[in-house]
C-alpha cells in the first residue's frame, strides 16, 4: 500500500542553516498521524516540503507515491491548511466555495454546504469578518471537500481556545470517519493530538526523534524507577532515552521491544506526553552537548 | 482561475472602468462641438482675417477639459502599475493566500499566468481606449499646435500608452513579488515607471532613427538678438533635436545662433539662453564698431556678407513627422518587450525560486 | 442507545474505556440484546478521538462475543452480560451501606474509607489469582 508520507534522508536549509536535516520517515496510509515538536524544530518546514510550498535541499519526498505539487492531478489529492488558516479576507464564504470548486475537478459541493450548514456559518459573511476558529473551520472546509487522500494541517488549532479546538477536531474526525482520509498535523502541544492520533513524529531540533503507532510506542516505553544505576550498564536490548539520579535512585525512560525482567526495577506507565517529553528533552540535551563541544552523558 | 482572478480584480476594475466610462461621457458631450469649432472657424480664419480672436477662442475652448484630461494619459499608466501591478502578488504574499492558492488543484504557472494575463490585458485595454478616445478629442487642438512629436506631447497620444501600461503592470508585479509588500512596491514602481519614461523620452527615443541633419543659411533676425529665420525646408511638425550654429570647418560653435555685435573687433556669438557664447570665430573687419543688426539694411547685408564669407551656417538635427508612426510603433515593440521580459522574470522566480 | 465519555486522565487507554462502559452499561441492564450501540461517526462526533479507536473497541466487543457488525447498519449487541448475579445486586448493596455507616462512626474521612476499602480489595484480588 502506498504510504501517506514518505521522505528519505529529507532537509532544507534557509541561508546556510538546517531547519530540517536527515529527515527519513514512512507514514503509513489510513492514520491520523501527529507530527509533534517545539517550536522551530520544523514542523512546518517537513509539512510545506510535504505539498510542494517549499523545495528541498536534500533528499526526497513523496505523498501518496508522488512528488508533491508535480501536476494537478497530484494537487488535487492533497488537501493542505496553512498555519494561521489564511483566506481572502475581501470574499464571502460562499465565494470562497465557488473558488474550490472552480479550481478543483473533485469538488464535493454537496459536502461543503452540508459543513458550512452544520458549522452555523453565514455564507454571506466576509471571510475577513470569521472568528479565528470559524476561520479554521472554513479552510478546514476547503481542504476536505476536494475529496483528498491525505489531509495536512500545519498547526490548525494552536491559536484556537479550547472549545473552538474541540469543535475543530471533532469534526475533523467526523470527516476521517465519514471519509477515509489520511491526516497528517501538526502541534506543539501533545495533549492537542493524543485524542486523535494513532500514528506519531517526533521533531526537535530539525531531525526526527522517534516515530511509530502510538500504541506501540506506549507500549515499548516505560518508567524504571530503582536504586542508582549507570544508563550505560543498561541490557542492550534497552535504549535509555532519559536519566535523571539523585544519590541514591535513579528515574530513567526506557524504550523496550521485550518485557523488563530486572527485579530491581519498578516499572512505571508513560502517558504519550512523558514519551514526547522525554525524547525532546534528549534532542535538547544532545543540542546543548554539541554547542559546548563536550560528549552527550546519557 | 479565470472566474477567480475576475472575482479577485473586480473592485479594481470597476473603479477604473467607472472612471473611464465618466470620461468617454464628457469626451463625447465635448469632442464633437471643439471639432465644429475648429473646422468651422479656425481653418478658414486667415481668409475671413479674424485668426487672433478665433484661436485664442479655440485654444481655450473647454479649458477644463484640456487642463484635467491632458495629462490622464501620463498619469494612468503609473495608476495600473501601483493599483493593479503591486498587489497582485504582494497580497497574496504578504496574508499567505498564496499558501491556499497554491494548494488547490492548479500549478503555480497557470495560477501565475493567469493572473497576469487577465491584469495584463486589461491595463492594455484601458489604456488602448483611453488613449484613442484622448486622441481623439484632443486631433483639432494637436493639429493646431503641431506639437505631437515633442517630448512632452509623444507619449500622451497613439498608442504608446499600451506600451507604458504593459510594462508598469509587469514591473508593479514584479516589484510586488521580490518586495513581497504592497506599500514599498507600489513606491518602487512609481519610481521605476517615471524612470522608464524619463529615460526612454530624454535618453533613448532621440536615437531610436538616425536622426536626420539639415545645413541652412545663418540669416540675421529681424530685432537686436533675436533669432534668425531659418530658410529650413522644415515642416513645422517635425521634432526638432539641436540647432547647432557650425563653422566652415564643420564644428559646433553655439546653439540656437542669435548674432550680437562686438566692440570694434571680430564678431562675438552669443547665443539665447542657456547657450554658449564664443568670441573670435572670425574678423569681418569692414563691420563699423556699433553696428547692430536689424538697425539699419546696410549694415545688416555687411554683417550678413561676413557671416556667409566666414562660412558660418546653421545645422538643424531633427527626426520628420513623417517618422512619427514609425516612432510610436518602435517605442510601443520596446515596452511591450521589456514587460514581456519582466514577466519573464516573475515566472521563473515563482516557479524556480521562491521557496 | 448509550453515550460514551473519556477520562483522559484514567491513565487507562481510551477504546479500554469504551470497552469498560459497554459492559458496564451491560451489566447495569441499560443495554440489552439487539440493542444498537452509538455509530463510529456518532461516538467520534461526541468524544472528538481517532475512528479507529472505536473500532478497536468494538472489534475487542466483537471478539468477546458481546456484540456483532452488520455492515451498513451499525454495531449490535449480542448478549448481555447481567447475569444470575443480579438479584443478589440489592442484598449486597444493604450490607455495603450499613459497612459504610459504620466505618462513618468509628472516624473514618472518605479519603480513609476509600483507601480501606481498595487496599483490601486489591489484596484479596491478589489472593484471588494466587
Amino acid at each position: 500500500m502506498t504510504a501517506a508520507l514518505h521522505t528519505q534522508d529529507l532537509g532544507k536549509r534557509y541561508r546556510g542553516r538546517w531547519a530540517l536535516r536527515g529527515c527519513t520517515l514512512t507514514v503509513p496510509p489510513g492514520r491520523v498521524a501527529g507530527l509533534v515538536g517545539p517550536n522551530g524544530a520544523g514542523k512546518s518546514t517537513l509539512l510545506q516540503l510535504a505539498v510542494g510550498l517549499l523545495r528541498p535541499s536534500a533528499g526526497t519526498v513523496e505523498v501518496l507515491g508522488g512528488p508533491p505539487a508535480h501536476d494537478p492531478e497530484q494537487l488535487a489529492r492533497v488537501g493542505y491548511v496553512a498555519q494561521d488558516t489564511p483566506v481572502y479576507a475581501a470574499l464571502s464564504v460562499r465565494e470562497h466555495l465557488r473558488f474550490g470548486a472552480w479550481l478543483n475537478p473533485r469538488w464535493d459541493n454537496e459536502l461543503a454546504g452540508r459543513r458550512i450548514a452544520q458549522l452555523d456559518l453565514d455564507p454571506g459573511q466576509r471571510a475577513g469578518k470569521l472568528s479565528g476558529g470559524q476561520r479554521a473551520q472554513l479552510a478546514l472546509t476547503l481542504a476536505l471537500a476536494k475529496r483528498p487522500g491525505l489531509l495536512i494541517l500545519d498547526e490548525p488549532v494552536a491559536s484556537l481556545d479550547p472549545l473552538a479546538r474541540r469543535e475543530f477536531l471533532r469534526h475533523l474526525m467526523e470527516a476521517v470517519a465519514e471519509h477515509e482520509v489520511s491526516v497528517l498535523l501538526s502541534s506543539h502541544l501533545v495533549t492537542d493530538l493524543e485524542r486523535v492520533c494513532d500514528y506519531l513524529i517526533v521533531l526537535a531540533a530539525g531531525h526526527v526523534q522517534v516515530t511509530g503507532e502510538v500504541e506501540q510506542l506506549l507500549a515499548t516505553h516505560h518508567r524504571l524507577t530503582g536504586p542508582r544505576r549507570d544508563p550505560a550498564a543498561m541490557p542492550g536490548g534497552q535504549q535509555v532515552i532519559e536519566a535523571s539520579h539523585t544519590d541514591r535512585q535513579s528515574t530513567l525512560i526506557v524504550r523496550s521491544e521485550g518485557p523488563i525482567h530486572d527485579p530491581a526495577w519498578t516499572v512505571g506507565q508513560l502517558s504519550l506526553e512523558d514519551v514526547v517529553l522525554a525524547y525532546m528533552s534528549q534532542a535538547n540535551c544532545a543540542g546543548q552537548a554539541s554547542r559546548s563541544g563536550l560528549e552527550a552523558v546519557r | 482561475m479565470i472566474r477567480f482572478t475576475l472575482r479577485q480584480f473586480r473592485a479594481s476594475a470597476a473603479t477604473a472602468y467607472a472612471a473611464m466610462a465618466v470620461i468617454a461621457i464628457v469626451l463625447a458631450v465635448t469632442g464633437p462641438r471643439l471639432a465644429h469649432y475648429y473646422d468651422a472657424h479656425v481653418v478658414g480664419c486667415q481668409a475671413a482675417g479674424n485668426c487672433n480672436a478665433v484661436t485664442e477662442t479655440f485654444l481655450g475652448f473647454y479649458h477644463a477639459v484640456q487642463a484635467s484630461l491632458g495629462p490622464v494619459l501620463l498619469v494612468l499608466p503609473a495608476l495600473i502599475g501601483i493599483f493593479w501591478g503591486a498587489p497582485l502578488l504582494a497580497h497574496e504574499l504578504e496574508t499567505g493566500t498564496f499558501r491556499l492558492a497554491w494548494t488547490q488543484s492548479l500549478t503555480r504557472n497557470r495560477w501565475l499566468a493567469v493572473k497576469m494575463g487577465v491584469g495584463g490585458l486589461a491595463a492594455m485595454a484601458a489604456a488602448g481606449l483611453l488613449s484613442l478616445m484622448v486622441t481623439w478629442w484632443f486631433s483639432p487642438l494637436d493639429r493646431w499646435n503641431g506639437n505631437r512629436f515633442t517630448p512632452a506631447m509623444f507619449g500622451e497620444r497613439g498608442i504608446v500608452p499600451i506600451g507604458y501600461a504593459a510594462f508598469a503592470f509587469a514591473f508593479g508585479v514584479v516589484g510586488g513579488l521580490l518586495i513581497r509588500r504592497t506599500v514599498p512596491a507600489m513606491a518602487a514602481t512609481l519610481v521605476a515607471y517615471l524612470a522608464a519614461r524619463l529615460g526612454m523620452t530624454y535618453l533613448v527615443r532621440p536615437h531610436l532613427m538616425t536622426p536626420l541633419r539639415v545645413t541652412t543659411a545663418v540669416l540675421l533676425g529681424g530685432k537686436n538678438g533675436a533669432a534668425p529665420a531659418s530658410a529650413s525646408t522644415l515642416n513645422p511638425q517635425d521634432w526638432v533635436l539641436a540647432s547647432n550654429t557650425i563653422n566652415a570647418a564643420g564644428h559646433v560653435i553655439g546653439q540656437d545662433g542669435t548674432i550680437t555685435v562686438n566692440g570694434t573687433q571680430g564678431i562675438m556669438f552669443a547665443t539665447g539662453p542657456g547657450g554658449v557664447s564664443l568670441a573670435g570665430v572670425g574678423r569681418c573687419p569692414n563691420i563699423p564698431a556699433g553696428t547692430v543688426p536689424g538697425r539699419d539694411p546696410h549694415s545688416s547685408s555687411l554683417l550678413q556678407a561676413c557671416i556667409t564669407r566666414l562660412g558660418i551656417r546653421q545645422e538643424l538635427v531633427y527626426q520628420p513627422i513623417s517618422r512619427y508612426w514609425a516612432f510610436q510603433g518602435l517605442e510601443l515593440a520596446i515596452f511591450l518587450a521589456a514587460a514581456l521580459a519582466l514577466a519573464g522574470i516573475c515566472f521563473w522566480w515563482v516557479c524556480r525560486r521562491l521557496t | 442507545m448509550i453515550e460514551f465519555h473519556l477520562d483522559s486522565r484514567s491513565g487507562v487507554a481510551p477504546y479500554l474505556q469504551l470497552i469498560q462502559q459497554v459492559r458496564h452499561a451491560l451489566r447495569l441492564g441499560l443495554l440489552r440484546e439487539g440493542d444498537q450501540l452509538p455509530t463510529v461517526k456518532d461516538a467520534v462526533a461526541r468524544l472528538a478521538i481517532n475512528p479507529n479507536t472505536v473500532l478497536k473497541a468494538y472489534r475487542e466487543l466483537e471478539y468477546e462475543g458481546l456484540a456483532a457488525a452488520r455492515p451498513g447498519v451499525g454495531t449490535f449487541v449480542t448478549r448481555t452480560l447481567s447475569d444470575a448475579s443480579l438479584p443478589a445486586h440489592g442484598p449486597l448493596r444493604q450490607d455495603l451501606r450499613r459497612w459504610l455507616a459504620r466505618a462513618r462512626q468509628a472516624g473514618l474521612d472518605d479519603e480513609s474509607i476509600e483507601a480501606l476499602f481498595m487496599s483490601t480489595f486489591r489484596a484479596a484480588a491478589g489472593e484471588d489469582v494466587a
